[in-house]
C-alpha cells in the first residue's frame, strides 16, 4: 500500500484510478451478464495502459485477467473485440492457458468474417501459438498475406516475421506470398489523403456490419513484406543481391515497384550491407544508390546519401553527390533533417574533411541553432574541416553552451578538441584552457574520462604543454570522485613527473592522495611515489621519497602496505630497481594468459611452480602498439556504425585456439600441454586446386603432432576416410604413432582436421626433418537428385608439398630482451661461434631478412634495418620451447660484391642443445 | 389459494426476468470428439457443420422457445480440460456430452464429470447429460450409461437427467432442452 500512496503523490487521483489492485477487483465486469461493452472496453484500456507504462502482473493475476478477457468473445461489438485482442496480445507472455483463445482467433481470421478485427486477430494469433501449431495455421496466414486489404496483409506479414525465429522452416515456405505482397501493384486508393491511413480503426467503429477496407496510400505492406523476405533470405547473399536488383528498379531507380519510402530505406540498408560483404557488386549498387539520391522522398535521399558516406574506401568523387544532398538538408526547416545531415557529416569529416568542407558555410549558420544537438554536431564538424584561424572563434562558441548539452554530446565535443590539438599544436594554449575549464564542470565518468584522455594525448604528443597539463591533472585529482581516473592520473604522474624540471612539486599532490583517498588510489599513489624514488636524479629527493614510503608501511590496507614495503627495499637496492621499475620489457599478455589457463587446468602441473621463463616477452613499445586505443589520433567517438571486422587474432590468440582444439581430441589427451604451435599456416596445395590443405605443427614434450586442415571444394563429391601419409626424407628420429582420419568430408564440413602424431625418440633433442606428404581418400559422387553419396567410390591420392620441421617457428619463438646485459650474463652459459660464407646473398638486408625468417627470433634495437651496406651486426633474441631457455644471437656480417655475405654467427644460450639447434638451423 | 397464486406469479416473474434482460449461461462440456461443437451449431443454425477439434472454446447465443441461451462449448482435449474451471462462475446449467459408442473412455468421462460436479461454484446447478451418437453401432442406451455414471443417489442437491440423442440427425436434442428449461425455471 505504501507503493500506492507513493504513486498517488506523484500523479494524483488518476494513478489511484489506474492501479493494479483496483483493476483486478473491477475485472468482475467481465463476468456480468449481460456484458456492458462500454465498461469492459474501458477496463481493458486501463489494463493495457498499465502494461504499457511498465506495470507487471504476476502470472496468476495475468491468468485471471486473461480468462476474464476471453469471456468477452461472447459479445459481437467490434470495438470491444479489437480491445480484447490488444489486451490478449499484452497478457499473452505472462498468462497461462493462452491456448484457450486459439479457436476463437481462428474463427475471426476466416476470410468470410468480413469484420474490422481480422487483422487484430492475426496479430494476436502469433503471440499465442507455439511452433508446433504453426503448420496448422499455415493456410490462413498464406491467404492473409496476399489479401488485398493492406491491413490484413500487413498483419499477416508482421506475424510471420515474429513467428520466424520459432518456426523457420514453415515460415520459409511463405516466401512466394511475401514476394507477391511486395509487388502488389496498386491497392484501391480512392482518397489522396496522407500516409498511414491503414491504422484508422477508430473511424468505422460505429458501423459493425458494412466493414469497408480502408484504402491505403502508404503502401506500408511493402515495408512489412520486404522485412519478411529479407529475414527469410538473409543467410543467402546471392538471393538478397537478386532481390535488391529486382526491387531496385534498374539504373535510375525509376522502375521500382516499391512505393513506400520506408521499404526503400530498408532496401538501401540491405544494399549497403551486401555491398560491404561483396565488393564485386559495388559498382551496380552504387548506381542504384545514385538513383535514390534523386528520389522524391527526403527519407530515401538521406538513407542513400548515408549509405554512400559510410561505404568503405569511398572516393572523393563518389562523395560529391551525397554531400550535395546532405548540404541541401542543412538549410531545411525540419530539425530532423538538419540533425541527420549534421550527424552524418560529422562522422564523414573524420575521414574526408576536404569533401565536407564544401558545406562549411551552411554549417556556420547552424552553430547557433536552437537545437543544441544540431549545433554540437555542426561545431564539431567545423572543428574538423575548418582552418586554424577559425578555431578560436569556434571554441568560444562552444564554451558558451557546454553547460546546456548532455554528457553524451560533451564527449563528442571533447573528442573533437582532442584531435584538433594534435592537428594544430600551436593552438594548445587555448585548448588546454578549455579542457581544464570543463574538467572543473559537473559531469559523469564518461565525460571526465574523455577530458583526461585528451589531456594525456596532449602530454604525449605536445611537449610544450606537458608541464601545464600535468599541473591541471594534479588539481583534478585533488577533488576527483572517480577512482579509475585518479589511478590513471597517478600512474601518468609517476611516468612523467621524475623527468619534469621540478619533480618535487608533484610529490605533494601524490602524497596527499596517500593521506586522503581510498585503498585503490593509495596503492597507485605509492607506486607513483616509488617511481620518483627510483628515477629521480636528485639524491635528496630520493631520500625524501624513501621517508614518505616508509610512512605508508602502517597503512590499513594490505595492498598498499605490500607495495610500500616492496618499494622501500627497491629504492635502496639498485639491481632490484632495474629489474622491477626500469625494466622495459613485459610478458606478452595473451601468451601469459593462455599458459596460465593451461597451468590451472592441468592438475598434474600444480605440484610445480608456474614457469614464467617460457613466456615470450615484448617491449613496452610493442605493448603500447598492441593495446593502442582505436580512439587516439584521428578516430573519434562519433556514433558511427562500426561494422569493422575484429582485428586479426594475434599469434598468441591463435595459439590458445589451437590448444583448445587439441584438448578436444581424446587421443592426444595424455600428451600434456602444447609447448608450441607453429605461428604460420603452411599451404601444402596451390590456391585453386580441388582439395586444399594447410598444415600446423604442434610440439609436445614427447610428441610432434601435425594438424592438416583439409578442404574439399567440389560440391558434388564426398571424400571418405581422408588421411595424410607422411614419409620422412631421411632418418628423422621421429616414429609415427597414428593418423586420425576424417571419416567424411563435404563442402559444408570443410575444412576438417586430420591429425598425424609422431613420437620424438629422444625428447631432449630438437630434431629437424622434412616429410613427403600424400593426401589419401575415397572419392564418392553425390547423387544430384537425393544428395546421398553413391555406394561405390574409388580410392585416390593427391601429392602435397613437403612439410618441414625446422628450428625457427617450431622450436624457437621470438621474445624481447635487453640485448647487451643479457649477452653479458650468458657469457658463462652455452656459447658457439661459427663463420659462414653466404655467397648467394645479394645484400646485407637480404641476409638479415632470411636469418630472421629461418630462426624466427626477435630482432632488437632496430638492427633488422642495416645502416651500412658493407658491415652490420644483427642482434636477435628468442626462447626455445619446452624449457630450452633463452637464446641470443649476434650476427656480424660483412658484404663485398662477388663474394656475397660473410657471416660470423655468435650464439649464447642457457642450454647447450639450444645453442646447437641455432647453429644447425643456419648451417642446414 | 393466495400461496398458489404468489408462487405462480413468482415463477412467471422469474421467467420474464431472465428471458428479457439476462442471458442464460450454459456450459457444454465433455471429452474430445463427443460432439459438443456439432450439437452447438445444430442448436444454433439447425445444420450439421463440419468441425475441427476445438482448441479453446466456441460461444454462441442459441434461442430456444423464446429464451436466449448463451452456450459455451469448451474444447474437450486433455490439454484444455484444466481450464474448464475458469468458466464455472455464473453458470445456470451444464450440458455434459458423452460419446455413447466410446466404451473404453466412459470411465474417463465419468471421472471428469464427477470432478467437475464437486466444484463449489457449480453446486446446485442443473445437469443435463446427452448420450450422443445413439445411431452408431454398439452405442450404449441412455439407461445403461446412467447406470454406469451412478448419479442416482449421489447427486441429491441438484436436478439432473440423462438423455439419448443424435446430433447429426437432430434427434433427442429438443427433449433434452425441454427438460433443461424446466429445470432452470424450477430452480
Amino acid at each position: 500500500m505504501a507503493y500506492v500512496s507513493k504513486k498517488e503523490e506523484e500523479s494524483g487521483l488518476s494513478s489511484y484510478y489506474n492501479n493494479k489492485t483496483t483493476i483486478i477487483q473491477e475485472a468482475r465486469v467481465f463476468n456480468d451478464s449481460p456484458i456492458s461493452p462500454r465498461k469492459c472496453r474501458a477496463l481493458l484500456t486501463r489494463i493495457v495502459y498499465l502494461l504499457y507504462i511498465g506495470e507487471t502482473f504476476s502470472s496468476q493475476e495475468a491468468t485471471t485477467l486473461f480468462f476474464g478477457t476471453t469471456k468477452l468473445f461472447q459479445h459481437k461489438d467490434s470495438a470491444l473485440r479489437q480491445m480484447v485482442y490488444l489486451a490478449i496480445k499484452e497478457l499473452a507472455p505472462t498468462a497461462e492457458g493462452v491456448i484457450m483463445v486459439t479457436g476463437s482467433i481462428m474463427k475471426d481470421m476466416q476470410p468470410n468474417s468480413e469484420v474490422i478485427y481480422r487483422p487484430n486477430a492475426i496479430r494476436a494469433l502469433c503471440r499465442i501459438i507455439d511452433p508446433s501449431m504453426a503448420q496448422g495455421v499455415e493456410r490462413f496466414i498464406k491467404a492473409a498475406i496476399v489479401d488485398r486489404t493492406p491491413s490484413i496483409s500487413s498483419a499477416a506479414l508482421v506475424s510471420s516475421y515474429h513467428l520466424f525465429p520459432q518456426a523457420k522452416d514453415i515460415v520459409k515456405r511463405w516466401v512466394n506470398e511475401a514476394q507477391e505482397a511486395v509487388n502488389a501493384k496498386s491497392s484501391p486508393s480512392l482518397f489522396g489523403g496522407s500516409s498511414g491511413g491503414y491504422l484508422n480503426f477508430g473511424s468505422s467503429s460505429s458501423s459493425n456490419s458494412g466493414y469497408q477496407p480502408i484504402p491505403s496510400t502508404s503502401y506500408i505492406t511493402q515495408y512489412h513484406a520486404l522485412g519478411l523476405l529479407y529475414l527469410i533470405r538473409q543467410q543467402d547473399r546471392m538471393a538478397v543481391t537478386k532481390m535488391i536488383q529486382q526491387l531496385g528498379g534498374g539504373k535510375s531507380g525509376a522502375g521500382t515497384t516499391l512505393k513506400n519510402s520506408m521499404a526503400l530505406c530498408m532496401l538501401i540498408r540491405y544494399a549497403a550491407k551486401v555491398m560491404e560483404e561483396d565488393p564485386n557488386i559495388q559498382k551496380q549498387i552504387l548506381d542504384l544508390l545514385d538513383g535514390w539520391l534523386r528520389h522524391k522522398s527526403d527519407m530515401v535521399n538521406f538513407e542513400a546519401a548515408r549509405a554512400i558516406c559510410e561505404m568503405k574506401h569511398v572516393t572523393a568523387t563518389q562523395l560529391t553527390k551525397p554531400i550535395a544532398v546532405l548540404q541541401l538538408f542543412l538549410s531545411s526547416p525540419k530539425p530532423v533533417l538538419k540533425f541527420a545531415a549534421t550527424r552524418t557529416l560529422a562522422a564523414l569529416a573524420l575521414t574526408h574533411p576536404a569533401g565536407v568542407a564544401a558545406c562549411n558555410v551552411d554549417l556556420e549558420n547552424l552553430i547557433a541553432d536552437p537545437n543544441r544537438s544540431v549545433a554540437t554536431y555542426a561545431i564539431t564538424t567545423l572543428l574538423k574541416t575548418g582552418n586554424e584561424a577559425s578555431v578560436d572563434r569556434l571554441m568560444k562558441q562552444i564554451t558558451g553552451f557546454m553547460s546546456e548539452i548532455s554528457d553524451e554530446f560533451k564527449v563528442i565535443v571533447v573528442d573533437a578538441i582532442r584531435s584538433l590539438c594534435l592537428k594544430f599544436p600551436s593552438k594548445h594554449v587555448s585548448m588546454l584552457a578549455f579542457l581544464s575549464g570543463v574538467l572543473r564542470d559537473e559531469g559523469g565518468y564518461e565525460f571526465k574520462r574523455a577530458v583526461v584522455e585528451a589531456m594525456f594525448d596532449m602530454i604525449k604528443y605536445i611537449a610544450d604543454c606537458k608541464e601545464q597539463a600535468l599541473s591541471h591533472l594534479c588539481e583534478f585529482i585533488e577533488d576527483c570522485e572517480f577512482t579509475k581516473l585518479s589511478v590513471r592520473v597517478l600512474h601518468l604522474l609517476g611516468v612523467e613527473g621524475p623527468r619534469a624540471p621540478q619533480p618535487t612539486k608533484y610529490i605533494r599532490y601524490i602524497y596527499n592522495r596517500v593521506v586522503l583517498e581510498n585503498a585503490a588510489v593509495r596503492a597507485a599513489a605509492v607506486s607513483s611515489l616509488a617511481k620518483f624514488g627510483v628515477n629521480s636524479i636528485d639524491a635528496g629527493l630520493r631520500r625524501s621519497v624513501g621517508v614518505l614510503l616508509s610512512r605508508c608501511l602502517d597503512d590499513v590496507d594490505d595492498e598498499v602496505r605490500d607495495r610500500a614495503a616492496m618499494y622501500v627495499r627497491i629504492v635502496k637496492e639498485k639491481p632490484l630497481a632495474v629489474a622491477y621499475v626500469k625494466e622495459d620489457s613485459v610478458f606478452s599478455l595473451a601468451a601469459l594468459e593462455s599458459k596460465l589457463v593451461a597451468y590451472v587446468n592441468d592438475a598434474a602441473a600444480a605440484t610445480q611452480p608456474f614457469d614464467s621463463s617460457a613466456i615470450p616477452k615484448i617491449s613496452r613499445a610493442q605493448l603500447a602498439a598492441e593495446a593502442s586505443r582505436p580512439s587516439t589520433l584521428d578516430t573519434i567517438a562519433v556514433p558511427t556504425r562500426t561494422n569493422a571486422s575484429p582485428p586479426p587474432p594475434t599469434a598468441a590468440e591463435t595459439q590458445s585456439t589451437y590448444a583448445q582444439q587439441l584438448t578436444e581430441v581424446t587421443e592426444l589427451a595424455d600428451y600434456g600441454p602444447v609447448l608450441n604451435s607453429s605461428a604460420k599456416l603452411v599451404q601444402l596445395t596451390e590456391a585453386e586446386t580441388e582439395y586444399q590443405v594447410t598444415c600446423v605443427k604442434h610440439i609436445f614434450k614427447e610428441h610432434v603432432v601435425f594438424q592438416f586442415n583439409v578442404s574439399n571444394t567440389l560440391p558434388d563429391t564426398v571424400l571418405e576416410q581422408v588421411s595424410v601419409i607422411m614419409q620422412p626424407q631421411t632418418e628423422s628420429g621421429l616414429t609415427e604413432d597414428f593418423i586420425l582420419p576424417v571419416p567424411t568430408l563435404t563442402v559444408s564440413t570443410s575444412p576438417s582436421i586430420v591429425y598425424v602424431s609422431l613420437t620424438r625418440d629422444s625428447p631432449e633433442e630438437y630434431v629437424t626433418a622434412s616429410f613427403q606428404c600424400i593426401l589419401k581418400f575415397i572419392s564418392k559422387e553425390l547423387d544430384p537428385s537425393t544428395g546421398e553419396p553413391e555406394d561405390e567410390g574409388y580410392e585416390d591420392e593427391y601429392q602435397l608439398e613437403e612439410v618441414d620441421l625446422t628450428a625457427g617457428g617450431d622450436y624457437i619463438i621470438p621474445s624481447y630482451s635487453t640485448f647487451s646485459s643479457e649477452w653479458d650474463r650468458l657469457r658463462s652459459g652455452a656459447t658457439a661461434t661459427e663463420t659462414f660464407s653466404l655467397t648467394a646473398m645479394e645484400s646485407i638486408k637480404a641476409a638479415c631478412d632470411s636469418i630472421i625468417e629461418i630462426l624466427n627470433m626477435e630482432p632488437l634495437g632496430g638492427t633488422e634495418m642495416p645502416s651500412s651496406a658493407s658491415v652490420h651486426t644483427l642482434q636477435l633474441s628468442g626462447l626455445v620451447t619446452g624449457g630450452g631457455g633463452k637464446v641470443l644471437v649476434r650476427c656480424r656480417m660483412t658484404f663485398s660484391k662477388g663474394q656475397g655475405v660473410a657471416l660470423e654467427l655468435g650464439v649464447r644460450a642457457e642450454q647447450e642443445n639450444a645453442c646447437a639447434l641455432v647453429v644447425s638451423a643456419i648451417s642446414g | 389459494m393466495g400461496l398458489t397464486f404468489s408462487s405462480l406469479l413468482n415463477s412467471f416473474a422469474s421467467l420474464v426476468r431472465w428471458s428479457k434482460d439476462k442471458d442464460v449461461r450454459i456450459l457444454m462440456l465433455g471429452l474430445d470428439s463427443a460432439g459438443k461443437t456439432t450439437i452447438l451449431y445444430r442448436l444454433q443454425i439447425g445444420e450439421v457443420v463440419s468441425t475441427i477439434p476445438t482448441i479453446g472454446f466456441n460461444v454462441e447465443t442459441v434461442e430456444y422457445k423464446n429464451i436466449k441461451f448463451q452456450v459455451w462449448d469448451l474444447g474437450g482435449q486433455s490439454s484444455i480440460r484444466p481450464y474448464w474451471r475458469c468458466y464455472f462462475p455464473n453458470t445456470s446449467a451444464i450440458i455434459y456430452v458423452i460419446d455413447s459408442s466410446d466404451h473404453s473412455r466412459l470411465g474417463t468421462s465419468r471421472s471428469e464429470l464427477l470432478t467437475m460436479l464437486s466444484e463449489d461454484e457449480l453446486s446446485g446447478v442443473p445437469l443435463l447429460v446427452f448420450c450422443n451418437k445413439q445411431d452408431a453401432d454398439g452405442a450404449l442406451k441412455p439407461e445403461e450409461i446412467s447406470e454406469q455414471l451412478g448419479l442416482a443417489g449421489a447427486e441429491t442437491a441438484r436436478q439432473w437427467s440423462v438423455h439419448g440423442c443424435c446430433a447429426t440427425k437432430g434427434e433427442g436434442l429438443e427433449e433434452g432442452l425441454d427438460w433443461l428449461v424446466n429445470a432452470i425455471q424450477n430452480k
